[in-house]
C-alpha cells in the first residue's frame, strides 16, 4: 500500500507540473492586452507600459514561468492578486471554505438521497418506483443548473418565502470569520441564531448543486446493486434466512460500494472545482465566483492559482477514493499487503 | 464516500454484530438528520430574532459587481464610485440633479484677474473619519500625490482621471490652514466642474501614510459614511459618521451587496432582501412598473452610442457618402426594437445628450430617407453601392444594449441602399486597440460622460487633436480645423453662456460634416422599494445616499 501511495504521489506531482504549465501558457495566450483590459478604454500609453512592467509581462515567457514555479517551491507563494494586492494563497484560504462547505452539503444530500433511491430502484426493479426514479434521475442529470436554481429560488424563496435567496448568511448579520467555514465560525461565535442563519442559507444552493450528483449516484447505485443482487451468494444469504434488508444492505450494498464510491468521489471533485454556476446565481462567495471575477479582471496570478488548486483538489480526491478501496474491499487490502 | 457509514465495520466479523453496529449507526444518523431538519425548520423565522441592527436603519444596495478599489484618486469604474461618493467629498460637488457645482469641502473661491490662479477657502471644523482635521495641507497632500510622478505616496496608482482632467494644474499650494491655491498653466474652463469628480475626493493623509499600498482597502474620508467592513464579493458595509459636518443620513448603515445575476437581483428587490437595485434587464421594466411595492427611477443618461465612419478609409472621406449613411439608417426603428420602444433610450441627433448645457436643439436630424441616401451615393459616384466592413463591440454597453443585433439591423438598412456591410467583432481589449489604430472602416462605439461638460464629449471624441494613430479617441478621424478652433477657444473661456454659444456652433458644423451617425442616448434606470426616500439618480451617475431614509 505504501508503494502504491508513493507512486500515486509522484504521479500527482507530475500532473500538477503539467497543469501549471498549461495554465500559465493559456492565460498568456488569450487575445487582448491584459494591461489594456485592466485599465479600460481610456488608458494612456504611459500607464499601460508601467502596468506591464509591474506585472512582468514584458519579460520572456519562459523567464516568467520559471520565476513563478520557483516562488511556489521555495516560498510556497502563488503570487499576489493584481486586483487586491493580497497573496493569492491567503485569498484562496478565505474563499475555498465556502466552496467546500457547499460541496460537502451537496454531496451529503446526493449520497443520502441518491443511494436510497438507487437501492429502492434496484430492489423493486422494473416496478413503477424504479421507472419513476430513473426518469427523475435522467431529468436531474440533464437539468441546466442555472435554470433550476432560478426556479427553486422563485418557488421556495420568492413565492413561499421559506428560505433566503442568496448569500452565505443574512447581510445584516455580523460574523468574524476565523476558519471561513461559516458553519464552524458560527459555532465558535456561540451564537445559535447565527448558526441557524448560516444553515438556512445553505439549504437551497446545496439542493440545487446536489441534483446532478444525486442523479448520477442513484443510477450508479441501481446499476451496481443489480449486478450484485444477481450473484449466487445473495441467493445463498436469502436461503440461509437473512432478512431482506440485511441481505440488501450487508451483502448487496457492501459489494456494490466500490463503483458508487468511485463515482461519488469523481462528483465531489467536480463539485469542489466546478460550482461556478451555482455560486454565481446564489451570490455564494466561494472559489468558483472568485475565479470567474478573476478571469473577467484578467487577474492572472489568481486564475493560475485557482486552477492549480482545482487540479490539486481533484487529484487528491481521486487519491482518497482509491485509498478508500482498501477500507471497503478486503480483497484489495489483502492482495496489496 | 459517506456510504461506509451505512455498512458494518468488516465482513469478517459475525453478521449479527455487524447488523447491530449498523443499526446503531443508522439510528444515530437518523437522529442527526432529524435534528438538522428540525433546526432548519425552526430557523425559518428564527433568523430575524436577534438582528444586530434595526432593519429600518439599514439600506441595502444590490449591484452586479463589487468595487474594484476604494482609493478615490485611483478609481475609474462605476461600481467603485458608487461606494466612494458616500465616503469621500471633493472641494466642490455636483448639485443634486444637475451638473452645476456647489460648495462642499470648500465654502468659497475666487479667481485671479489673469484667470490662472484659483484660491479656495475650506469650511471650518471638518474632520476625517480617523479624527484628524481637514486642512489645506491635507488637500495639497492629496493632489500632489496625483500630480507629481515622483511623489512617494503614489504606490501603484495610475491616477488616470488626474491626467485626463487636470493637465492644466501646475501646482497646489497651502499658504495657511484654510486656504488652497491652484496655479494653472492655461485658462481651463472645465476646472471647477472637474473638481467635483468623485476621484477628487479628499483622503486622510494620516491614513494613506498608515496603510501604504493597502490604503485602497482602508479608505478614510470626510463623507457622511465611513467604511466599517469590506468582505470582497460579499458586502461592503458603511456606517453613519456622526461627526459629519452636513445633513446626517437617515439610516445607520449602508450595505452594498454584489449579486451577479440580474434576475436574482430583481427577485431580491421583490422580496425586500435589497432596497435599491442597479442593473435592470430591459425586459423586466414592465414587471417593476406593475409591482405596487416597487418604484422605477429613470433619467436621461449622460452617454451616446454612435456609428463612426473612418475618414481615413475610402469612401468615407467623402462627406456625401457619410450623409448618405445618415439617411440610410432608421434610428427610430432601432430605438423601438432595442430600447423598449423608447422607454429606455432616445434617438440622438448630436454627439452629446440633451441633458448637457450647450446642447444645440435647433439642429434638425438627418431624416430616415433611403431614396435620398441612394441619390447622395450616386452623386459620389457610387450608384452601384459598395462593400464595407462594419465593426461591432463584443459586449453590451449601456449605450449599446445588444450590439450584435443592432449591427445586423444597420446591415439590413445599408443593404437597402446598395451598401454591403460585413460584420466583424473582436474581443473588447483588441477592439479598442484596433479602433485607436484606425484599422476600421465603420464601427459602433459609444461614450459615457464623466463631468457633464460639453468639452468631455465634443473635444474628446471629435477634435482633430485626438486623432493620433495608436491613441486616438476620435474614431471617425474627423479633422475639422473650424471645429478645432471653436473647441479650443471654448476651453479657455469661463463664461458659460459664451461657451455654450461656441459648442452650439461646433455641433452645427459637425452635423453638416456628418463624421458619425449619432444613434442613441440610453436612459439610466434604477429601482427602489416603496418607502425608500431621498434617493435620486444623478446625471453623472453618482449614487449618493446622503439623504436616503425610510418613510416613517
Amino acid at each position: 500500500m505504501l508503494h502504491f501511495l508513493f507512486r500515486r504521489l509522484g504521479l500527482m506531482a507530475i500532473i500538477l507540473l503539467c497543469v501549471s504549465f498549461i495554465v500559465f501558457a493559456s492565460v498568456r495566450m488569450v487575445p487582448g492586452d491584459p494591461a489594456q483590459l485592466m485599465l479600460g478604454e481610456r488608458a494612456t500609453e504611459e500607464s499601460l507600459t508601467r502596468l506591464r512592467e509591474q506585472l512582468g509581462l514584458n519579460r520572456p515567457f519562459m523567464v516568467q514561468y520559471v520565476a513563478y514555479l520557483g516562488r511556489i517551491l521555495t516560498e510556497g507563494s502563488l503570487g499576489d492578486s493584481i486586483v487586491t494586492n493580497n497573496p493569492v494563497l491567503s485569498e484562496i484560504a478565505q474563499k475555498f471554505p465556502a466552496t467546500i462547505e457547499l460541496a460537502l452539503a451537496a454531496m451529503l444530500i446526493a449520497l443520502l438521497v441518491g443511494v436510497s433511491i438507487g437501492i429502492l430502484a434496484a430492489v423493486y426493479r422494473n416496478s413503477w418506483l424504479d421507472n419513476l426514479s430513473m426518469v427523475g434521475a435522467l431529468t436531474g442529470v440533464s437539468m441546466p443548473i442555472f435554470w433550476l436554481g432560478l426556479l427553486l429560488m422563485t418557488v421556495f424563496s420568492a413565492y413561499l418565502g421559506w428560505v433566503p435567496l442568496s448569500g452565505r448568511m443574512s447581510i445584516i448579520s455580523e460574523l468574524e470569520p476565523v476558519t471561513h467555514f461559516y458553519v464552524i465560525d458560527s459555532l465558535l461565535a456561540r451564537d445559535p441564531y447565527l448558526l441557524l442563519d448560516v444553515l438556512h442559507h445553505l439549504i437551497l444552493p446545496a439542493c440545487t448543486l446536489a441534483t446532478v450528483p444525486t442523479a448520477i449516484v442513484a443510477r450508479m447505485t441501481r446499476a451496481s446493486m443489480l449486478d450484485v443482487l444477481d450473484q449466487d451468494y445473495i441467493k445463498t444469504a436469502h436461503a440461509k434466512g437473512v432478512s431482506k434488508i440485511g441481505v440488501v444492505l450487508h451483502h448487496g450494498l457492501r459489494n456494490a460500494a466500490i463503483p458508487i464510491t468511485t463515482i461519488a468521489g469523481l462528483q465531489l471533485g467536480l463539485l469542489l472545482s466546478g460550482a461556478v454556476l451555482t455560486e454565481t446565481i446564489f451570490a455564494w462567495n466561494g472559489l468558483g465566483s472568485y475565479v470567474v471575477n478573476a478571469v473577467n479582471a484578467r487577474d492572472f496570478p489568481v486564475v493560475q492559482g485557482c486552477v492549480l488548486i482545482f487540479a490539486f483538489t481533484f487529484v487528491l480526491v481521486n487519491l482518497l477514493v482509491d485509498l478508500s478501496y482498501f477500507v471497503l474491499d478486503p480483497r484489495i487490502r489483502d492482495k496489496s499487503a | 464516500m459517506k456510504t461506509h457509514v451505512l455498512l458494518p465495520a468488516s465482513l469478517t466479523k459475525p453478521a449479527r454484530q455487524g447488523l447491530q453496529h449498523r443499526l446503531k449507526r443508522s439510528v444515530k444518523l437518523a437522529l442527526q438528520l432529524g435534528l438538522a431538519l428540525g433546526l432548519g425548520a425552526t430557523s425559518l423565522n428564527a433568523c430575524q430574532v436577534t438582528p444586530p441592527v434595526q432593519r429600518d436603519q439599514v439600506i441595502i444596495f444590490g449591484k452586479s459587481k463589487d468595487a474594484v478599489t476604494l482609493d478615490p484618486a485611483d478609481a475609474t469604474d462605476g461600481e467603485s464610485s458608487a461606494v466612494l461618493v458616500n465616503i469621500f467629498e471633493p472641494l466642490l460637488r455636483f448639485q443634486r440633479e444637475s451638473t452645476q457645482v456647489e460648495p462642499a469641502l470648500a465654502e468659497s473661491w475666487v479667481i485671479s484677474d489673469d484667470k490662472l490662479t484659483w484660491t479656495f477657502t475650506l469650511r471650518e471644523g471638518i474632520t476625517f473619519h480617523d479624527g484628524t482635521p481637514l486642512d489645506s495641507a491635507a488637500v495639497k497632500f492629496n493632489y500632489d500625490r496625483q500630480r507629481d510622478p515622483e511623489n512617494p505616496w503614489r504606490f501603484k496608482g495610475l491616477f488616470e482621471y488626474w491626467h485626463l482632467f487636470f493637465a492644466s494644474v501646475d501646482s497646489v499650494e497651502a499658504p495657511d490652514a484654510r486656504t488652497v491655491v491652484f496655479r494653472l498653466n492655461r485658462a481651463d474652463a472645465t476646472f471647477l466642474t472637474n473638481l467635483a469628480l468623485f476621484t477628487m475626493g479628499i483622503s486622510s493623509p494620516t491614513a494613506i501614510q498608515k496603510y501604504g499600498e493597502d490604503y485602497f482597502k482602508h479608505p478614510v474620508g470626510t463623507g457622511p459614511y465611513y467604511l466599517d467592513k469590506w468582505i470582497r464579493n460579499e458586502k461592503i458595509q458603511l456606517k453613519r459618521y456622526d461627526a459629519y459636518w452636513g445633513e446626517k443620513p437617515g439610516v445607520e448603515r449602508l450595505i452594498f451587496k454584489p449579486v451577479p445575476d440580474n434576475a436574482v437581483r430583481l427577485l431580491e428587490l421583490e422580496v425586500g432582501a435589497i432596497d435599491v437595485l442597479d442593473g435592470i434587464n430591459p425586459d423586466d421594466v414592465p414587471r417593476i412598473r406593475k409591482n405596487p411595492e416597487l418604484e422605477l427611477l429613470t433619467q436621461p443618461g449622460l452617454n451616446v452610442g454612435y456609428l463612426a465612419m473612418n475618414a481615413l478609409k475610402k469612401p468615407y472621406g467623402d462627406q456625401r457618402v457619410r450623409l448618405a449613411i445618415n439617411h440610410a439608417i432608421n434610428k427610430e426603428a432601432l430605438v423601438k426594437a432595442f430600447f423598449a420602444d423608447g422607454t429606455l433610450g432616445t434617438t440622438a441627433k448630436n454627439p452629446m445628450p440633451s441633458t448637457i448645457w450647450g446642447y444645440n436643439d435647433q439642429i434638425s436630424p438627418h431624416p430616415y430617407d433611403p431614396e435620398r441616401a441612394r441619390q447622395l451615393l450616386a452623386e459620389a459616384g457610387l450608384s452601384k453601392g459598395f462593400e464595407t466592413v462594419l465593426w461591432v463591440m463584443p459586449i453590451a454597453r449601456p449605450y449599446m444594449p445588444q450590439p450584435q443585433r443592432i449591427a445586423e439591423a444597420i446591415q439590413a438598412d445599408l443593404k437597402a441602399v446598395g451598401i454591403t456591410a460585413k460584420i466583424v467583432t473582436y474581443e473588447w481589449g483588441t477592439y479598442l486597440d484596433k479602433l485607436s489604430g484606425g484599422e476600421h472602416e465603420m464601427a459602433l462605439m459609444g461614450w459615457i460622460g464623466d463631468n457633464g461638460d460639453p468639452d468631455n464629449f465634443l473635444y474628446t471624441l471629435l477634435d482633430k487633436s485626438n486623432t493620433k494613430i495608436g491613441s486616438a479617441a476620435n474614431y471617425a478621424f474627423y479633422q475639422s480645423e473650424a471645429v478645432h478652433q471653436l473647441l479650443v477657444n471654448a476651453q479657455q473661456i469661463y463664461d458659460q453662456q459664451e461657451r455654450s454659444r461656441l459648442y452650439e456652433q461646433a455641433q452645427a458644423l459637425i452635423h453638416a460634416d456628418a463624421p458619425w451617425v449619432p444613434l442613441f442616448h440610453s436612459t439610466q434606470m434604477m429601482a427602489t422599494r416603496k418607502g425608500v426616500q431621498g434617493f435620486f439618480l444623478h446625471p453623472v451617475g453618482e449614487k449618493r445616499f446622503h439623504t436616503i431614509r425610510w418613510e416613517q
